[in-house]
């Protein structure tokens, strides 16, 4: 076990660890912008919406990720290079990558997961405070706008930063869509040097340390919000 | 028709309200006029219906049957899909609705918001009153119900008596037209009821136009102009609070008022 060797690859690591940030903060980010909508219809409906993102949410809890992620990127990946007008967009060189479809399913997972933790959020904001809003003349739009999502995000706050981590420690599936992310790097250099432990353990070492960072992270915002029952 | 008001313009006018849960028809037709400088206390057992009543008014419930008029605009409604009323213009709602400062049992502040933000959140994303003017407006409020120092401070680090206070300020804010109280103090312990009715009390001596529900009968002879007691969904005796406290013609509200006291 030599870990000197590691140091001639330090480009490629540092580019491991810009994809692996990339799609976690990309498919965290879409995948909350996603779960709000989801979360919201399956309280407010109407009812095909409610069913609609009801469904979403157990098809991508109940199928594992890999899976979704391979259909994604071998059924679309091999459908889109046919269709003459997509191959000729300026998207082309975007929908050709790995890192597009890895994105969208991590993306559509998140969405999932944190649709039905949504949901649970808006579902537990008191009736009274929104009647409140409303009885002071709010638009639903200001409502949602002004307390029932602040509130329902507070709620969610403490679950979210768990399911960062959860969803960080997802992203090496994406390496078997070509994606060079953190494992697809160490993994790399495992080919070349044929030595397993020194990659694999820095790269675990880092995870651990996004871990941390992340935890303290949520901490801190979550500090930012004063907020007791 | 109310009798024994101030004689103001009509503020609130409740004609025919009908309201039924399912099976259970709580109100079965009541009216009510609040002209401008009215107190107008709503009493009755539990389950008479006069928080139901009062929630019509703002639409927070919708009724089955009925007219409401407020500061002499009507509400325009139609029977919707559940058999109950709902109003057809939301924009015209929401207008009435700012003129009615609703003060809840529960209070019902924003907890992730400080006293000052929750008392200047309406203002603000509803009147479209510039920040600066709110606050000011807002801060000159609590300290008229003795909670400036507290401006700071989230809801749930009051009492109980503290938050229903900011949530008087908070209805204020929006200068209405008609205050809407729904049993203000029922919820608070005993001791804390008292600061809350005198500031009460303090907006009725201004001459607010108010309408409240209220199981505190002391109160409600002293500061109203007009009382209505509700029994089963109808009113079964009103006027002036000496006639409903001093000379009911009603057997079950002389009952209902001696118990009480």
């Amino acid at each position: 076990m030599d870990f000197t060797i590691l140091v001639k690859f330090l480009p490629l690591i540092l580019t491991g660890l810009w994809y692996t940030l990339l799609l976690l903060v990309l498919s965290s980010l879409f995948g909350m912008i996603l779960a709000i909508p989801i979360g919201l219809v399956q309280v407010t409906g109407p009812r095909p919406f409610a069913w609609l993102a009801a469904a979403f949410c157990t098809v991508i809890r109940g199928t594992p990720l890999l899976i979704q992620l391979y259909i994604l990127y071998y059924g679309f990946g091999s459908l889109f290079p046919q269709i003459p007008w997509i191959r000729q967009s300026f998207m082309w060189p975007v929908l050709r990558e790995g890192l597009f479809y890895a994105v969208l399913a991590f993306t559509l997972s998140f969405a999932g997961y944190e649709g039905a933790v949504m949901k649970g959020a808006f579902a537990s904001v008191p009736k009274g405070e929104l009647e409140a809003a409303r009885a002071f003349g709010m638009s639903p739009f200001t409502v949602l706008r002004r307390i029932w999502f602040p509130r329902a995000f507070r709620i969610v706050l403490p679950t979210l930063g768990g399911e960062t981590i959860l969803q960080l420690k997802a992203t090496p599936i994406a390496a078997l869509v070509t994606v060079t992310e953190l494992y697809g790097a160490a993994g790399q250099i495992f080919r070349t040097t044929y030595d397993f432990f020194p990659p694999m353990l820095l790269v675990a070492v880092i995870y651990f340390a996004l871990t941390f960072i992340i935890t303290r992270l949520f901490n801190l915002i979550e500090r930012q919000v004063p907020q007791r029952r | 028709m109310a009798k024994g008001s101030s004689g103001g313009q009509p503020a609130v006018v409740v004609e025919g309200l009908h309201k039924s849960f399912g099976d259970l028809e709580v109100l079965k037709g009541v009216s009510m006029t609040a002209h401008e400088g009215d107190v107008v206390s709503m009493i009755g057992a539990s389950g008479s219906g006069k928080s139901t009543f009062l929630r019509c008014i703002n639409f927070l419930e919708m009724p089955t049957q009925g007219r409401i008029q407020v500061t002499g605009e009507d509400i325009s409604l139609k029977t919707g899909h559940d058999g109950n009323l709902h109003p057809t213009d939301r924009r015209q709602l929401e207008r009435i609705r700012t003129r009615l400062g609703m003060v809840f049992q529960s209070f019902n502040l924003w907890p992730h918001l400080n006293v000052l933000e929750n008392v200047i959140e309406a203002p603000v994303h509803v009147l479209k009153v510039p920040k600066a003017e709110a606050i000011e407006r807002g801060e000159a409020l609590l300290q008229k119900v003795g909670l400036y120092e507290k401006k700071t401070q989230y809801p749930a680090f009051l009492s109980g008596g503290q938050q229903q206070r900011a949530a008087i300020a908070r209805a204020l804010a929006m200068n209405p037209k008609v205050m809407l109280f729904d049993e203000p103090t029922s919820a608070l312990d005993p001791e804390l009821v008292g600061e809350v009715l005198r500031v009460i009390r303090d907006l009725a001596l201004e001459g607010r136009t108010m309408i409240l529900v209220t199981h505190e009968m002391k109160f409600a002879r002293d500061v109203s102009s007009h009382v209505i007691y509700l029994h089963k969904g109808l009113i079964e005796e009103e006027g002036p609070p000496s006639q409903v406290f001093g000379a009911p013609r009603s057997e079950r509200c002389k009952q209902f008022v001696s118990s009480i006291h």
